[in-house]
């Protein structure tokens, strides 16, 4: 027992090492992105129903450009709130 | 000819035969006015996420259509002169739209995405 205490930390403890962030569209080969899916697009928003961050949400600016275009397309279409509270 | 597709909520007040005549008459307007409608889907009764002139519901229509870009205009002026059409939106559709709405149609991509079928091209 007393040999197996040392050895548990004798690797460094991983703290903070987050995987890195990617965008799905370019990961995934998806060039549109349907404002008609409200389902989809709930999750680049938070739960007032803001749009996310890049810093958050990990698109390449190109499609997060596109994903804001078609949330904006959603709320005018009452697919989506401009503003709620406990969205999810 | 570009495409383009519309999607417009009419008002949940109306009674059933009346949606229908109001919907039949757009997709007739389109036609008549040199539209060639490729795709036709009635959402129907859907809860709105927010309320719009004080309707909580409403009638979701959506069309997709060829048509010369004069057109749109008068289209949507004949919509915003609807008192029970509260809502449209046009959006003309880019070679990635297209693409996305052919796929979908055939299920490949999509909410009613179908299970993996097994892709063969045409031989024999």
């Amino acid at each position: 027992m007393a040999q197996n205490k040392n050895i548990r930390f004798l690797s460094a403890i991983k703290i903070g090492k987050e995987k890195k962030k990617y965008c799905r569209f370019l990961k995934n080969g998806i060039k549109y992105i349907d404002y008609k899916d409200p389902e989809f697009l709930l999750s680049f928003v938070n739960d007032q129903g803001k749009l996310l961050p890049r810093r958050l949400s990990g698109n390449s600016l190109k499609y997060q450009r596109k994903v804001a275009q078609a949330v904006k397309r959603a709320r005018h279409l009452a697919l989506l709130p401009y503003s709620t509270d406990l969205l999810k | 000819m570009n495409q383009y597709e519309t999607t417009f909520i009419v008002t949940p007040v109306l009674a059933d035969e009346d949606v229908k005549k109001t919907i039949q008459e757009y997709m007739d307007f389109l036609k008549s006015n040199g539209a060639e409608i490729v795709e036709e889907a009635h959402w129907g009764l859907r809860q709105m996420a927010y309320p719009i002139k004080k309707k909580t519901t409403g009638i979701y229509h959506h069309v997709e259509y060829k048509a010369a870009p004069e057109m749109i205009e008068k289209f949507e002026l004949s919509l915003r002169r609807d008192e029970s059409i509260m809502r449209f939106l046009s959006v003309r559709l880019d070679k990635y739209s297209l693409k996305y709405n052919d796929d979908k149609r055939a299920g490949l991509v999509g909410r009613n995405k179908k299970k993996q079928e097994p892709k063969k091209t045409e031989e024999a």
